[in-house]
C-alpha cells in the first residue's frame, strides 16, 4: 500500500528542520556577537574582511547599479512622456533605488559575490582542520576567522548599496539627460525638492544594513556547518545563494510594509 | 603539580606526563574508545596504532580537549582535562603542538605568516624577534629559503614541515602527531620521522603519535599502544612489537590480509545473496 502520509511528513519534516535551523542560527549570531569584542579591538583583522568582501565587490555593484539606472531612466521617460511629465524623471530614478531597488539588488549582488566566496572559503577552512589547528593553538575560530567576516559584510553592506545608488542616478543622469536630451537642471531639482532624508535615505540604508547581517549570517553559518567534503562545501555555498534571496526579499516585503 | 590551578595530581615519586584512566568515549550511541587506561613519562615518544576508524583520532581530540569522555578521566601534566574551565583550557593549549593529518596550514598566510600565527596570537614580541623565531623554526625543518611561499605552492611532505615548525613555535611541552605519515613519498616520510625524533630529543618534548606506519614509526618509537574496537589489545616497545607472537599485532606488524581483524565486513551468507542456496 502507498504510504498516503509521506508528502505531509515530508512537509513536516521540512518545517521542523527549518526550525531547528534557525534557532541554531539565532545561537550562532549571538555568540559570533559576545566574541566580537576582540575582533573590534583587532582593526587589521576587520579592514583585510571588509577589502576582501566590500572593495573586491566594488566593480560588479558599479557596473549593475550603472546599468538599473540607466534602464529606470529609459522605461521611465517612455511612460512619463505619455503623462507629458518627463521632468520628474529624475524623481522616479532617485525614489526607486534609494527605497527599493538598491538595497535589494546590491544586497542580493553581495550575497552571489562575496555571501558564497565567504562560505566556500570558511567550509574549505573547515574541510582542512584549520579552523581546529586554530583552537588546538588555543586560539578561538569564531573571534579569529568568522566574527571579522561577519562584521566586515554588515559594514560593507550599506556601502556598497549607497554607491549602487549613486552609480544608478548617474546612470539615470546619462541616459536621461545627455542621451534624450531633458533639461538637467529640472532632472536635478525634481530628485532635490522630492527625496526626503530620512523617510527615503534613511530608510534605505536601514533596510541595507539589516541585509547585510541577514546575508553575512547565513554565509558564516552555512560555512561553519558545512558538510566538510567537496559536496558540502558545494552543497552549503548554494544555500548560502538561495536562502539569502529568499530572506533579502521577504524582509524588504516586511520592511517595506512597515516603512512606507 | 598543575600550574594551571584545579586539580592537583598527587603521586610524587612517579609521574607520567599524560594518563587516561578508565576512558570511555562515544558518538551519540555508537562507542569509540573503551575503559582505556594508559601513562605515558615525559620526554617519551609514544605511538598509538591500529587501523582505520578504530578511535585513535578520537584518543588525540581527548588530549587536546576537543572531546570531553563519557566516563574516565584525562590528565596531562597534573590538569585534569575534561575538567578544566576554558580559560584553563586555553592556557593549556598554549603549551601544546599538534600536527594535524595535512598539515591544516592557513591557506589565506603565507609560510612565514603560518609559523608566526601562535607568536602573534600568544605573545607581545617585537617583530624582529618574531621574524628570528620564525626562521629559527623554519631552519631546524630545513625550510627557511620557503618563506614567503604560499602554502599552495609546497609539496606535501613540505607543507607537513612547515606544519611542524608551526606547531613548535611556542616550543610546546607536549605534541600530538595525527598520522604525520600519511600520503608521503618515501623520501618526505624518512625526513618527517628524522625531525620528529630530533625535536623529541633536542626539546624534551613528551610526543603521542598516531599512526598506522609500522615500519617508519617503529625505528623512532619509545613505546606502542595497539588499539582495535576501541580497547587496547597489545603494547609494548618496539622490540617487543617485533618479536610478538601476538596474532593481532603479528597481523598488523606484517600487514596480512586476514587475520584477528577480519577482511569481510559482515555481512548475509554469500550463497544465499547470490540466490545459489535457499
Amino acid at each position: 500500500m502507498p504510504d498516503l502520509l509521506y508528502p505531509l511528513r515530508r512537509v513536516g519534516h521540512l518545517v521542523v528542520e527549518g526550525v531547528w535551523r534557525f534557532g541554531f542560527a539565532m545561537r550562532f549570531l549571538f555568540l559570533l556577537l559576545i566574541n566580537s569584542l576582540q575582533t573590534l579591538q583587532r582593526l587589521p583583522l576587520l579592514i583585510r574582511e571588509i577589502y576582501f568582501a566590500g572593495v573586491l565587490s566594488l566593480l560588479i555593484i558599479v557596473v549593475s547599479g550603472t546599468f538599473v539606472g540607466m534602464v529606470l531612466a529609459l522605461q521611465g521617460y517612455t511612460t512619463l512622456n505619455s503623462f507629458g511629465s518627463t521632468e520628474a524623471l529624475g524623481t522616479l530614478v532617485a525614489l526607486s533605488l534609494l527605497r527599493e531597488l538598491g538595497p535589494v539588488l546590491a544586497a542580493l549582488l553581495f550575497a552571489s559575490r562575496s555571501g558564497s566566496a565567504m562560505t566556500a572559503e570558511i567550509g574549505l577552512m573547515k574541510a582542512t582542520e584549520q579552523l581546529d589547528a586554530m583552537a588546538v593553538m588555543g586560539v578561538n575560530p569564531i573571534a579569529r576567522v568568522l566574527a571579522p567576516r561577519f562584521w566586515a559584510g554588515v559594514v560593507s553592506m550599506p556601502l556598497l548599496a549607497a554607491v549602487f545608488n549613486v552609480c544608478g542616478i548617474v546612470g539615470g543622469y546619462f541616459v536621461g539627460v545627455v542621451m534624450i536630451g531633458l533639461d538637467g537642471g529640472a532632472y536635478w531639482s525634481q530628485m532635490q525638492s522630492n527625496v526626503d532624508l530620512h523617510y527615503d535615505v534613511v530608510n534605505g540604508v536601514i533596510k541595507s544594513v539589516i541585509f547585510g547581517v541577514a546575508v553575512t549570517l547565513i554565509a558564516v553559518f552555512e560555512g561553519v556547518n558545512a558538510v566538510p567534503t567537496a559536496a558540502g562545501v558545494s552543497g552549503a555555498t548554494t544555500r548560502t545563494v538561495v536562502t539569502s534571496a529568499l530572506v533579502i526579499l521577504a524582509l524588504d516585503f516586511m520592511l517595506t510594509a512597515f516603512m512606507f | 603539580m598543575c600550574l594551571l590551578g584545579g586539580y592537583m595530581y598527587n603521586e610524587t615519586d612517579y609521574k607520567p606526563f599524560i594518563e587516561l584512566k578508565n576512558v570511555s568515549f562515544s558518538y551519540g550511541t555508537k562507542p569509540i574508545l573503551q575503559d582505556i587506561s594508559l601513562s605515558i613519562p615525559q620526554g617519551k615518544l609514544v605511538a598509538i596504532m591500529g587501523g582505520s576508524g578504530c578511535g585513535k583520532t578520537t584518543l588525540l581530540r581527548l588530549l587536546s580537549g576537543q572531546v570531553k569522555p563519557q566516563s574516565g578521566s584525562v590528565w596531562v601534566d597534573g590538569c585534569e582535562v575534561n575538567r578544566l574551565s576554558d580559560r584553563d583550557l586555553l592556557a593549556l593549549r598554549r603549551r601544546l603542538g599538534m600536527l594535524f593529518q595535512f598539515g591544516a596550514l592557513f591557506t589565506d598566510l603565507n609560510v612565514f605568516e603560518n609559523v608566526a600565527f601562535p607568536l602573534r596570537e600568544h605573545t607581545q614580541l617585537p617583530e624582529a624577534m618574531i621574524r628570528d623565531l620564525v626562521l629559527m623554526k623554519l631552519q631546524a625543518v630545513g625550510l627557511r629559503g620557503t618563506a614567503n611561499l604560499m602554502p599552495s605552492q609546497l609539496s606535501g611532505g613540505m607543507s607537513r614541515r612547515v606544519a611542524l615548525a608551526r606547531a613548535i613555535a611556542l616550543d610546546p611541552a607536549l605534541m600530538l602527531y595525527d598520522e604525520p605519515f600519511t600520503g608521503l613519498d618515501p623520501i618526505a616520510l624518512g625526513t618527517i620521522a628524522v625531525l620528529i625524533r630530533r625535536l623529541n630529543d633536542a626539546l624534551k618534548t613528551t610526543a603521542v603519535m598516531v599512526t598506522h606506519d609500522v615500519h617508519v614509526s617503529l625505528n623512532i618509537l619509545d613505546y606502542v599502544y595497539f588499539i582495535a574496537e576501541g580497547r587496547i589489545v597489545a603494547q609494548g616497545t618496539p622490540h617487543e612489537v617485533r618479536v610478538s607472537t601476538d596474532p593481532f599485532v603479528r597481523q598488523f606488524v606484517q600487514g596480512e590480509a586476514d587475520g584477528p581483524v577480519r577482511l569481510h565486513y559482515p555481512a548475509a551468507d554469500y550463497a544465499a545473496e547470490l540466490g545459489l542456496k535457499q
